[in-house]
């Protein structure tokens, strides 16, 4: 793993070359469209082509249909910048895994601090994990956008948002996580 | 199709350097949290000075277009929604792009925050009208506010009479500062 130095100095150049190429880095978004794209795929009146709208798309769902229909819009054109961002955001990763050495078998089901608080069932952990995810989103979504987003491309851009967001994040997620692992696993 | 391009170029250096510094690994965002080892922390603060610090530097000089700029909008939700994700984030010790990293890397749990991601997002899709009835998506400080005035942008300022790009670079410069400061740890393990 890269030192702190090395890791920032990269982490802040990726954020940096999105600015200066198209536009700051988001991810949150996207599970919206995905949902839009799955929920299109069974019902497909959820977005129409609309001349009348801005993005030239409309949706019954008030959400998709916000801005002039944008979400709607990528609903229907998956092939946008956005949602293959967050696509070769997965491909790129996996690729760094496959470079260096890959986790255990153990630490693919939960994280270690996790198994020395709440034990070895994973089942345990998947579920916590599947209402972590649930608030987590629910939370990004009200917020209008996530660590990435909110946090890093806000603040990099002196965005009051992003230090509103940045409060609300740490002043909720220190005290749970102290609060829920008790325990650290390297005594 | 360029834009295309473009996409899997910083999507997949993003994903990339995710994994590389160690922000896969829901272990480290955990103990961030828990102030047991800040090393993820001193990154991050790195990564937002160091860009910010460059972003506003390149605008200056006009090497950087402002237009590429996109600030979000202030209002009472992003507090509450980042309470909300706050408390997701410590117990998974997954946000939305490190769950999606992390689960590329053969994490079986972050499958799982995906999945009720993927719920989470549904259940604010099919809310969106009410919670928006409530008046916390009512923007404040007159929507998207930077904190300084910044040149061939529309963005309302809390210091009108001071140069956006240079607090800018000053605030980078203090992310660095606080990076560098910061200790590996603030509470024992």
């Amino acid at each position: 793993m890269l030192t702190w130095k090395v890791g920032g100095v990269l982490l802040g150049a990726v954020f940096l070359m999105a600015v200066i190429l198209v536009k700051p880095i988001g991810v949150s978004t996207q599970f919206v469209i995905f949902d839009g794209i799955l929920w299109s795929t069974v019902d497909s009146s959820v977005v129409v082509e609309d001349a009348n709208s801005k993005s030239g798309y409309a949706s019954s769902n008030a959400y998709l249909n916000k801005s002039g229909g944008k979400y709607a819009k990528s609903v229907e054109n998956p092939l946008n910048y956005s949602f293959v961002f967050v696509v070769a955001m997965l491909a790129g990763a996996w690729g760094s895994s496959k470079l260096r050495k890959s986790i255990t078998k153990e630490q693919s089901e939960m994280p270690e601090i996790w198994r020395v608080n709440f034990g070895d069932s994973p089942v345990k952990r998947y579920v916590v994990a599947f209402l972590a995810g649930f608030l987590v989103l629910y939370g990004a979504r009200l917020a209008g956008g996530c660590t990435s987003g909110h946090m890093m491309s806000g603040m990099m851009q002196t965005a009051v948002s992003g230090y509103i967001f940045a409060a609300g994040a740490f002043l909720a997620g220190i005290p749970a996580a102290i609060l829920v692992f008790r325990k650290g696993e390297s005594e | 199709m360029e834009k295309i391009i473009l996409a899997i170029i910083v999507g997949g250096a993003f994903g990339f350097v995710l994994d590389r510094v160690g922000a896969t690994n829901p272990n480290y965002i955990i103990h961030m949290l828990r102030l047991s080892k800040l090393h993820l922390m001193k990154t991050i603060l790195l990564g937002i000075g160091f860009s910010s610090v460059l972003m506003f530097a390149g605008i200056l000089i006009g090497l950087i277009d402002v237009a590429h700029m996109s600030v979000k909008a202030a209002y009472l939700g992003v507090f509450i929604g980042g309470i909300i994700l706050g408390l997701g984030f410590a117990i998974s010790g997954f946000c939305p792009g490190t769950g999606l990293t992390a689960a590329a890397t053969g994490r079986k749990d972050a499958w799982f925050f995906i999945l009720g991601g993927l719920v989470g997002a549904a259940a604010y899709m099919i809310t969106y009208s009410k919670v928006a009835s409530t008046g916390v998506l009512d923007k404040l400080l007159g929507g998207k506010a930077t904190v300084a005035a910044i040149d061939g942008t529309n963005y309302p300022s809390l210091f009108d009479t001071m140069s956006g790009e240079v607090v800018g670079i000053v605030l980078g410069f203090v992310f660095i500062a606080i990076a560098f400061i910061l200790p590996d740890q603030l509470r024992k393990n």
